[in-house]
């Protein structure tokens, strides 16, 4: 051992270190890789060796390499190795490493669990911190639902800098496992009001971040958070608020007006640049709110826009952006207020830096009026012939088509002009934005009936140029247009001027260098054009004319045929038969050209993109209803080789599964939207405009509003935008004149043609402006009942949606948190997989769980409560809007919410609150009443008396598989903070805490951890623990040393820190409790010297000391106590105050028991001894008083025993004791009852051996104090003996 | 949230990196190059924030950076940060390191970017901002070098006992 010590010291020695392999990379520049593998292989051999220190210097090196971009993540487990270090030092360089490379995927990640639950329980703070933020950074669903517990202890830690960590974590495990945020909610809340400010910053942080997400449940901390925004002057606070309250304001415009006074009071006194923009931003999000129906704001406008002019008029780029950033949003509901700063806006645009040019860009998008369309997209054409990179161009580009295209063509009054700027945009060589200009114009071709001719000019003149065909190497590029040319021209070949040229054009060999879907889209619309061609000439009545096309088509089409792209191969090949078939036909003088054109009979309409999907479902046809039965599982296993025709069936039924999840999210979505309604406290958003569409029946006609009002139109030749400019001017100058007459119709025909088209709103500006050409836009193909979709937008993979849960319910009982398990894992013969389907059910139906609980936990108080709630929320909200200078009277408002809300937190268990709190302030009074509880001990012990039954039965293994709930059952129940550490002894310098561990592995050995801290100034070292031994007891040394020495502590202390020590003991029979004499000595230094100090304690064996927790699974717990080979005994404690379940967390953690089944109050409890003695013990609640008499060990509800009666608590004194298999009921003598006294509250024992009856008769369980609600339970109790 | 805590120098050599996102090392060695791509190219008096972190998930997130003699400090936030705030954040990061290397310059990152890393989760956690009081981090930082100290000593115990 010794020696090994010595070479791992050695071996450290020729180590590199962290600075020895930066300093190697640098110095190997040229063969650097060669050189970093040949490290990796160093530490490789380093990771092999067991000396710690080597690992985590060799793990430290490894995160470095990390960052240089090598794959670790083969060292998993040797991360996991040095983040279990003992040492502060290492434990770091270890959680580092591990939030640098793990991630839900590492499979080692699950061996972290208890090692990072220990880390958290360490009194050491940083240990704690330190884990705190290496699982922020990889925290997984299962470490979130398994840690979540103890987190949420450390919410109330004394520590201010573990609470505001442990704040902040919530987050992530909210995100990792939502069904977290509802039972940690209240306490996340409380922390708002945190006396440290770091911590309620945090506290603020995470609510925000939620609340950003799915704000419509923090609706109900708007009073809070307006009391800290008035209260607090930390700007990071104040900023998140504000934020906060930025997204708040949307759902509630009346929480808007309130806002308004004290955050124009917070722009004209704050100083921060930060806060103002915030604050601007906010009141620009109030007034958006606002906007409809309130009186006008216009003073907090033209404010929030002067601020603005003035950052954008800034000299400090960043403010100039985020001014035009800000600017943009107020443009949306406000843009005259905006257009007024056109000029500024412009100026913008012919800024040096990017980023303030693309905000310009996004500025300019809603200063568009039917007014200055033109004159902008003028200036913006400009910009795209100077601008150098590629990106700003395409920018710049994208932005036209937006600006010109947005609400329906809204501001386009002459699509000559547009389609013309399209065709313009074409002459950009290497834009990615190719398809856009593309779907642009196949879109107003399509839609806007009246310039079809027009475009299939410009079309046709496309497809003439030849740059667009020579530019077609870039995907997505320009040539993109061609397709839309070649379409738009074939589908509108009626209007073609010349369509044998265009023909040609179409059919020349360099169109086979365009990508394949473009040729496709040629040969298709070659054939339209000849149809039209053959019309024509059949009709002029000249048949050369038709041959000699023919003779083109069959001439050029080969070249298709031989494409290497299959679908223009096809395509061609069809045509190429049909060509020749028609070349025969003519041959012969037979008129073809009506049976080619009927071909392409018929108008294509254009059909929304959603269509398809709110097309309602008929009434009786059910889209889950299998079309043919589905064979089952085993049939299609048994007969896969018979199953010809079966052997697709699989195939189809897996979309079909996927269908029906679908259904059952609409059902669910349905439901949640039922229950919203019935809600009166929910804010129901404004019915969406579809809606209204919901009542008209029938999907027989689905009807195109499509009013054909067509214009003649004047066709210029080939124009170019530029002269737009100038015929539009005209145009308008005459509109004038006859203005008013215009106007009547105009209103007149909107209504009844383009209903859509106007459903944005109109600036007057607009009204002006008459369209040049009466062009309709017809309207996408819409089922006129289509079904209304909110929801269409939203991403069902959105990790936050999970988190979209009310939070004002009162909690349910069955909403808590895991329970952690403790420290030994079970070695139970049960199978596994019954915890298992709990916890997946759980994950996969939260919402449905999650309703039935609210439901059942819903009484008529708790309506009463939350009617309170609604009622203080309105009426904060609708307490007129005060000036900041007198905000007093709003108080009321604002603690009267707060109080019900706090109470409506308490709900689920008032007890558990007080617990909690008494916890909270200082979390161990206990340490500080165990000296009068060590008193206590010796009087019980005298009491005790004996019962004994023998039992070696071994636990029986059971195929039976036991209900689920089981074992989990406690799993759920939140847990003040505790912690095992008891006080061993205090003086000035230094503070011992202990507690005692056994492991099953070690059946005659404890090992006692001794948490030192260092009290005082000085630098303490040379500390030295030394126990009298006991014949029992005793405390194993260092080989060779005599039992009259001390055993070293590993360790100095400076002052204020603390560490864990820890001594291992050999016990001969753990029947007895044990109380050890013992001695701390060391040297305290100070400045002025240094002192030999002593400290004496009394190191406290009791008899659970001896227990380990060990899971049972409850059909082995029910054979184990059917065996009858246990003695029991049973004991009634008054006076508990504390919750149930907070009880049977304490007597789990304390005395290191387990839970087998909780059925209501009654708990069935499991623990085993170091030398495998099995403890079994029920806890019962008697209702009607406090947790009192327990006298009645009554069946707990297992499996088969349901149908026993419970017996009337009160009734028989004496209890009964029950067969726990539900046989042979027989009362329990009184005098059973007695012996058991010492026993814990609640309790009836059955020991499986004397040694352990003894053992709880040495000390007692209820000595070691559940905590100190169990030195309080028990004082009662014992007075009233 | 902040994604993504970058610092490389004038040559886009990573000095440190700190992603609160899953991605490959590969993805995040390609992820520096294009933000020191981006950032690299722009002059000195533009505006500290870049739209377009295209590979950090989307249009929510702006690149927000200073430059200090040889180094590059982004953050990569989305849009629940205030860009002025991270801004202050930075700076107090950089006079953070500035006093616990003690007039700080690139070599210091160099050589102890594990420091640096430790400086950096008692500011930012998870990707959200933990303490930007420059006094508390430094606090809580010399009490866990002290810490770390007092093991070093035992640890080095047995070796020097030889």
């Amino acid at each position: 051992m010794a020696l090994k010590m010595v070479k791992g010291s050695i071996d450290r020695m020729f180590d590199k270190n962290l600075q020895d392999l930066v300093r190697g990379i640098r110095n190997h520049k040229e063969d650097e890789a060669k050189y970093i593998s040949q490290c990796i292989d160093e530490i490789k051999q380093e990771l092999k060796q067991d000396n710690i220190a080597v690992k985590a210097n060799a793990v430290c090196k490894l995160t470095y390499l990390q960052m240089l971009g090598y794959d670790i993540s083969w060292a998993a487990f040797n991360i996991i190795e040095v983040m279990s270090a003992s040492k502060f030092t290492f434990k770091r360089i270890g959680y580092l490493a591990a939030s640098q490379c793990f991630h839900e995927g590492t499979d080692v990640i699950m061996l972290t669990t208890n090692q990072i639950r220990k880390d958290l329980s360490s009194p050491s703070q940083y240990d704690t911190g330190v884990a705190l933020t290496g699982l922020s950074c990889f925290v997984t669903p299962d470490l979130a639902r398994d840690l979540a517990n103890d987190i949420m202890t450390l919410m109330s830690h004394t520590k201010p800098y573990i609470r505001k960590k442990a704040v902040l974590i919530m987050y992530k495990v909210f995100l990792k496992y939502p069904e977290s945020l509802r039972p940690a909610f209240p306490r996340l809340k409380e922390k708002l009001e945190d006396p440290d400010p770091g911590v309620q910053s945090a506290a603020v942080n995470v609510i925000c971040e939620l609340a950003r997400r799915n704000p419509k449940n923090y609706l109900s901390l708007a009073p809070l958070f307006f009391k800290l925004m008035t209260s607090s002057t930390n700007n990071w606070v104040l900023i998140k608020i504000i934020k906060l309250f930025g997204a708040l304001t949307p759902l509630e415009p009346r929480l808007g007006k309130k806002l308004i006074e004290p955050l124009t009071n917070l722009i004209h006194s704050t100083s921060a640049m930060s806060l103002l923009y915030e604050c601007v931003n906010t009141v620009i999000a109030v007034l958006i709110s606002l906007s409809s129906g309130m009186p006008n704001h216009s003073a907090s406008i033209q404010l929030c826009v002067q601020k603005l002019r003035i950052l954008i008029e800034d000299s400090d780029q960043n403010l100039k952006y985020l001014g035009l950033l800000a600017m943009s949003k107020i443009l949306r509901t406000h843009p005259k207020s905006v257009q007024a700063h056109k000029d500024l806006v412009l100026q913008c645009l012919d800024d040096k830096d990017e980023s303030i040019r693309l905000r310009a860009l996004d500025l300019l998008y809603g200063m568009v009026s039917k007014k200055n369309l033109v004159e902008i997209v003028k200036k913006l054409m400009s910009h795209v012939d100077k601008a150098e990179g590629t990106t700003y161009r395409d920018e710049l580009l994208t932005k036209i088509i937006d600006i010109c295209s947005q609400c329906n063509y809204q501001h386009i009054t002459n699509f000559q002009w547009y389609i013309s700027v399209l065709v313009e945009l074409t002459r950009l060589e290497g834009t990615r934005h190719g398809h856009l200009i593309a779907a642009q114009m196949l879109d107003v071709a399509i839609r806007v009936k009246a310039i079809r001719k027009f475009a299939v000019s410009q079309m046709s003149a496309l497809l003439d140029s030849a740059h667009l065909v020579a530019s077609s190497t870039q995907r997505n590029g320009i040539c993109e247009v061609l397709y839309a040319a070649a379409w738009i021209c074939g589908e509108f070949s009626e209007h073609l001027q010349e369509p044998h040229q265009t023909l040609e054009a179409m059919l020349r060999p360099k169109v086979t260098t365009l990508p394949g879907h473009i040729q496709a889209v040629y040969v298709q619309n070659v054939v339209k054009l000849y149809a039209s061609i053959l019309q024509q000439k059949e009709q002029a009545a000249e048949p050369e004319a038709a041959q000699d096309v023919t003779q083109l088509m069959v001439d050029r089409l080969p070249q298709f045929v031989q494409s290497a792209d299959l679908e223009v191969q096809e395509r061609a090949s069809c045509i190429l038969q049909l060509v020749k078939h028609i070349q025969k036909l003519q041959a012969k003088d037979v008129p073809v050209a009506e049976e080619v054109s009927a071909l392409f009979a018929g108008e294509l309409n254009p059909v929304a993109p959603k269509a398809q999907k709110k097309v309602p479902v008929p009434e009786g046809l059910d889209l889950d209803a299998w079309i043919n039965e589905p064979p089952s599982d085993s049939e299609s296993e048994d007969e896969k080789p018979k199953a010809i025709f079966h052997e697709e069936e699989p195939r189809p039924a897996k979309p079909r599964q996927l269908e029906a999840d679908e259904e059952e999210l609409a059902r669910r979505r349905e439901a949640r939207k039922q229950e919203q309604a019935n809600n009166p406290f929910y804010i129901k958003s404004s019915p969406s405009p579809q809606k209204r569409y919901q009542d008209m029946p029938g999907v027989e006609h689905i009807p195109v509003v499509q009013i054909d009002l067509s214009v003649p139109l004047k066709v210029p030749g080939m124009p170019v935008s530029d002269q737009y400019v100038k015929l539009e001017e005209e145009r308008r100058h005459r509109q004038r004149l006859e203005k008013d007459r215009k106007k009547k119709k105009k209103k007149d025909k909107e209504k009844k043609g383009k209903p859509r088209r106007h459903s944005s709103l109109h600036t007057e500006s607009d009204e002006d402006i008459a369209p040049a050409q009466q062009v309709d836009i017809v309207t996408e193909e819409m089922p006129e009942n289509a079904l209304p979709s909110d929801e269409d937008d939203k991403d069902p993979n959105d990790p936050y949606r999970a988190l979209d849960i009310d939070l004002d319910k009162p909690l349910a009982d069955s909403e808590k948190l895991p329970v952690q398990k403790h420290r030994n894992t079970d070695t139970s013969k049960s199978p596994e997989k019954e915890d298992v389907p709990v916890v997946e059910k759980k994950v996969r139906k939260p919402k449905k769980k999650e309703k039935k609980h609210r439901e059942k936990g819903r009484e008529k108080r708790e309506k009463g409560k939350e009617q309170k709630e609604g009622e203080d929320l309105d009426f904060w909200l609708s307490a007129t809007p005060l000036p900041a200078a007198a905000p007093a009277p709003e108080e009321p408002g604002v603690n009267a919410v707060i109080a019900a809300s706090k109470e409506e937190g308490e709900e689920p268990g008032r007890e558990e609150r007080g617990a909690e709190e008494d916890e909270e302030d200082e979390r161990d009074p206990e340490k500080k009443s165990s000296k009068r509880k060590k008193k206590q001990h010796k009087k019980e012990k005298e009491e005790r008396s004996k019962d004994k039954k023998k039992s070696k039965k071994k636990k029986p293994p059971s195929d039976e598989a036991a209900e689920p709930v089981e074992n989990g059952a406690l799993d759920e129940d939140p847990l003040p903070p505790m912690s095992s550490y008891c006080l061993l002894a205090e003086n000035s310098y230094i503070k011992m805490t202990y507690d005692i561990q056994g492991s099953l592995q070690k059946d005659s050995q404890v090992t006692v951890s001794v948490v030192l801290e260092n009290q005082s100034s000085s630098f303490l070292k040379s500390m030295e623990l030394n126990v009298l031994d006991s014949l029992n007891t005793k405390l194993a040394r260092p080989e060779g040393s005599s039992v009259h020495d001390g055993v070293p502590v590993p360790f100095q202390l400076p002052p204020g820190i603390s560490n864990e020590a820890q001594f291992v003991f050999t016990i001969q029979s753990i029947v007895m409790a044990q109380k050890l004499k013992g001695t701390l000595s060391f040297i305290a230094k100070n400045d002025e010297g240094s002192t030999h100090e002593k400290l004496d304690f009394k190191l406290h064996f009791s008899c659970t000391s001896y227990l380990v927790t060990t899971p049972c699974y409850s059909d082995a717990f029910a054979k184990l106590l059917e065996s009858g080979d246990l003695s029991m005994s049973s004991i009634k404690v008054d006076g508990i105050s504390m919750s149930f379940q907070n009880l049977l967390a304490k007597i789990c953690f304390h005395h290191h028991f387990s839970v087998v089944e909780r059925v209501d109050s009654c708990a069935s409890m499991y623990s085993r001894s170091i030398q495998g003695h099995h403890v079994c013990l029920l806890v019962k609640k008697v209702s009607g008083k406090a947790w009192g008499p327990a006298k009645l060990p009554s069946p707990p509800r297992l499996p088969d025993t349901n149908v026993l009666p419970e017996p009337p608590a009160e009734a028989s004194p004496g209890g009964t004791q029950t067969g726990w298999g539900g046989r042979d009921v027989q009362p329990l003598p009184e005098a059973s009852v007695q012996q058991g006294q010492d026993l814990p509250p609640q309790a009836q024992v059955r020991a499986g051996h004397p040694a352990v009856r003894a053992a709880q008769e040495g000390t007692g369980i209820a000595e070691c104090g559940a905590g100190p609600e169990a030195g309080r339970a028990a004082a009662p109790w014992r007075g009233a003996r | 949230m902040i994604k993504a805590i970058l610092i490389f120098n004038n040559h886009g050599k990573p000095r440190l990196v700190r992603f609160y996102q899953r991605f490959s090392e590969d993805t995040q060695q390609q992820i520096i190059r294009e933000t020191f791509h981006l950032v690299s190219k722009r002059d000195e008096n533009v505006c500290n924030f870049l739209e377009g972190g295209l590979l950090i998930g989307g249009s929510d997130n702006k690149l927000i950076y200073r430059h200090y003699a040889t180094l590059y400090f982004v953050f990569c936030v989305d849009s629940s940060e205030s860009e002025l705030g991270i801004l202050d954040l930075i700076q107090v990061f950089v006079e953070t390191l500035d006093k616990c290397f003690e007039n700080v310059c690139e070599l210091d990152l160099i050589f102890h970017v594990d420091k640096v890393h430790n400086i950096l989760a008692e500011m930012v956690m998870g990707g959200m901002v933990l303490e930007t009081n420059m006094n508390e981090i430094v606090t809580q930082i010399d009490a866990q070098n002290k810490l770390e100290k007092s093991e070093t000593f035992i640890f080095q115990s047995p070796r020097q006992d030889r």
